[in-house]
């Protein structure tokens, strides 16, 4: 398994590498080489899956991978595969410099959000965190880099580099508070490995791993978007190009809260769960409102879809403050199943900009009939999105109010339930009129590119698989990372 | 109750130059220029390396001493000297003539308040997390606590320093002061780290500078200015 792992730190690195520094080769070598090694990644992460199910792996000091990391590692590994195939045909409208760039990129920035699963300590999970901001901000900037367009690419670029990167130097603190607490304990040459630190957990001191905690909730958080640290991330995700968005919103801000998980985990172990889930609950709280709220009224499609994202990050910290194993395994469920909701929705709405040639929902008129494949399964992303059975989303959503009615949440289970139903109607709103409005002048019924239509499908596959009947080797390592969420408790 | 103990060789040294970091930090804040805001940044940074390696000497941590002098050359050298091209490059540190109705380019004249209010603030600023940070009693044998609240009245300052200036070389020096008051809790409170982990954070400092400094040469050149206060095209 130690060969699966190191495969999975190697291969999307060496093909970041050879895109980089091969772009004699074209853009359709850069292309072939990034969907073979986003299939392998995710080839390499489903062979994981059964040994993390039943055991952790540790390696080589720096390296670990357990339940809660194979789920965050599969929402990342899929994610990759899909928006790599589907860049083969998002890169054909673009210039050869543009493309190659973006490839190395795309490949450097999946290779930094799987390697921050896999590091066993927390100063290398910042590591990893900061190198995933630091790539993306290029991604996000790369028209204006690349072309003599993409003014707002770089004022989207320069808000998110500033304010993630400031969050994140709060995450630094909150890491380094947390070796402090780890001393008192381990003595001063450990080299924060999160292991240790939970088992320790009990013989902490509390003020700073009290500290530790809120600073990471904030540092952190400020990448995942919650509120009131989300402000880069409409920008980002709406500047993007399309594939970038989708890994942005599916996986980068699941890696990040990844980070926060640990901390819980830290905190949990320390304090109990009372105090780090009220602050889960109240960064949760807010962030679903204000996005429930922020959906209505958005003028850009993907920045609808960026809100959307604060929603269902709002949902995730609910769903962990719920504490309840049923909620937990919601969580979880919910990583994945939005990765391939959220993936979809871009990738969908990706493919209604390149045929309108614009974001502006207004623009955006008879998809159903200009779109004989992406029409419907945009259709189908944004129901699944909206929690509609049988998706994925709505299983995993029904866990979490389920969790929280059963642990006495009731309050806050009941408030998730309206915010929920609120935001429904914000995305179905702006969807159904997008796809059933009539476009004021006739438009070719006909794709883009087939390779932008390909992952879409394999997405609703994975949105119904999750939603109808989960693999037993996926319950089953759901089942473990709630147990070892929960073991911290 | 327990007498009044004068701190050691080691606690004094490191709130001494906690103290002298912090001032400095308010020099950025009050600097006009972007090149002066440099030079500050030298000197603080110079003073990390410095407390670096007086915790050496004192807790007997030899790694220290290699992470001294690799913050010393990125921090002091490198940084400032990326950053210095970058002002030359794009008239941010210079002093130069001005056409009729045109602004100084790069010139940290980008003030949201006036210098005194924004010393105000950040003396307010510092005051509330040297306190906030004191009263949490985070201490330990080898953290003198002194330092660790002045490090938290840094962060905030610091913050204050990315919030008031709308240009962007003036939130990117804002950016890596902050960088520094993190590094002067780290060498506090968990200076035993390994070597290999606090190479790994300058490493990524590194890295991120350069992509900075792209970003920062991007807007110049589409901007023509280094002020932030075109940067409104995205709302809602």
């Amino acid at each position: 398994v130690i060969a699966v792992v190191l495969a999975l730190l190697i291969v999307p690195l060496a093909a970041g590498i050879i895109c980089a520094v091969r772009p004699a080769r074209s853009a359709r070598a850069a292309s072939a080489v990034t969907v073979a090694a986003g299939v392998a990644c995710f080839a390499l992460v489903l062979a994981l899956v059964p040994a993390t199910a039943h055991r952790d792996l540790n390696y080589l000091s720096y390296l670990r991978v357990d339940a809660v990391s194979a789920i965050f590692l599969l929402a990342t590994g899929f994610l990759y595969a899909a928006v790599a195939v589907y860049a083969v045909g998002y890169t054909k409208r673009h210039e050869e410099l543009y493309a190659r760039r973006f490839y190395a990129g795309l490949n450097l920035f999946a290779w930094s959000m799987l390697a921050a699963p896999l590091m066993s300590s927390l100063a290398l999970l910042w590591i990893a965190v900061e190198v995933t901001t630091i790539i993306s901000a290029l991604l996000v900037a790369i028209e204006a880099l690349s072309t003599e367009e993409g003014d707002h690419a770089a004022e989207a670029a320069w808000k998110y580099v500033l304010i993630a990167s400031a969050g994140l130097s709060l995450a630094l603190l909150a890491t380094v508070l947390a070796y402090f607490a780890g001393s008192q304990v381990l003595g001063e040459h450990y080299n924060l490995a999160i292991q240790p630190l939970i088992q320790a957990g009990a013989h902490l001191p509390h003020t700073p791993v009290r500290l530790a905690f809120l600073l990471a909730l904030l540092g952190y958080g400020t990448k995942v978007g919650l509120f009131p640290v989300h402000t880069w991330l409409p920008d980002a995700h709406s500047e993007a190009p399309t594939p970038v968005s989708a890994l942005l919103s599916g996986s980068l801000l699941a890696v990040s809260f990844y980070a926060i998980l640990r901390f819980y985990q830290v905190a949990a172990a320390t304090l109990g769960s009372g105090f780090p889930r009220d602050a889960l609950l109240a960064f949760g709280v807010a962030s679903l409102l204000l996005a429930a709220l922020y959906v209505f009224g958005q003028r850009d499609i993907k920045r609808l879809l960026a809100y959307s994202s604060v929603e269902h990050m709002g949902i995730l910290a609910i769903g962990v403050s719920f504490g309840a194993p049923v909620a937990l395994a919601g969580v979880m469920l919910h990583v994945l199943a939005h990765a391939a909701a959220k993936g979809n929705a871009f990738m969908g709405a990706g493919v209604f900009t390149v045929k309108f040639g614009s974001k502006e929902i207004s623009a955006l008129r008879g998809g159903l009939d200009a779109l004989p494949w992406s029409g419907p399964l945009f259709l189908l992303a944004v129901f699944a999105l909206s929690a509609m059975p049988p998706s994925g989303i709505f299983r995993s959503e029904f866990q979490i109010v389920y969790g929280g009615l059963g642990s006495g949440n009731y309050a806050a289970a009941a408030v998730l339930v309206v915010l929920i139903t609120v935001a429904f109607f914000g995305l179905t709103a702006s969807a159904t009129r997008m796809l059933f409005t009539p476009a004021p002048r006739p438009l070719n019924r006909s794709e883009p590119s087939i390779w932008m239509v390909i992952p879409v499908v394999a997405g609703v596959a994975v949105l119904f698989i999750l939603g109808l009947h989960p693999p037993a080797e996926l319950t089953g390592l759901i089942y473990r990372a709630v147990a070892q969420l929960g073991a911290a408790r | 109750m327990d007498p009044v103990q004068a701190p050691g060789v080691y606690q004094g040294a490191a709130n001494v130059i906690a103290a002298v970091m912090l001032l400095i930090e308010f020099g950025m804040l009050r600097q006009a220029l972007a090149r002066d805001q440099v030079r500050l940044y030298m000197a603080q940074s110079a003073l990390i390396s410095v407390l670096a390696v007086v915790i050496a000497a004192d807790r007997n941590l030899p790694d220290l001493y290699a992470l001294a002098a690799l913050s010393a050359a990125l921090k002091v050298v490198a940084v400032p000297l990326v950053l210095r091209r970058l002002l030359s490059g794009t008239g941010g540190g210079e002093e130069e003539p001005l056409g009729a109705g045109e602004e100084p380019l790069g010139v940290a004249g980008s003030h949201t308040l006036s210098p005194a209010s924004a010393v105000l603030t950040g003396i307010v600023l510092a005051a509330f997390g040297f306190f906030c940070f004191g009263a949490m009693g985070i201490k330990g044998p080898a953290a003198p606590a002194t330092a660790l609240a002045i490090a938290g009245a840094m962060v905030l300052v610091a913050f204050g320093l990315m919030i008031v200036r709308r240009d962007v070389a003036s939130q990117a020096i804002g950016f890596f002061s902050l960088e520094n008051a993190i590094s002067l809790a780290a060498l506090v409170v968990a200076a035993g780290l390994p070597l290999i982990l606090e190479t790994a954070f300058l490493f990524d400092l590194l890295v991120a500078v350069v992509v900075f400094a792209m970003l920062i040469r991007t807007h110049h050149s589409r901007a023509e200015s280094l002020s932030t206060a075109d940067l409104t095209r995205l709302r809602g």
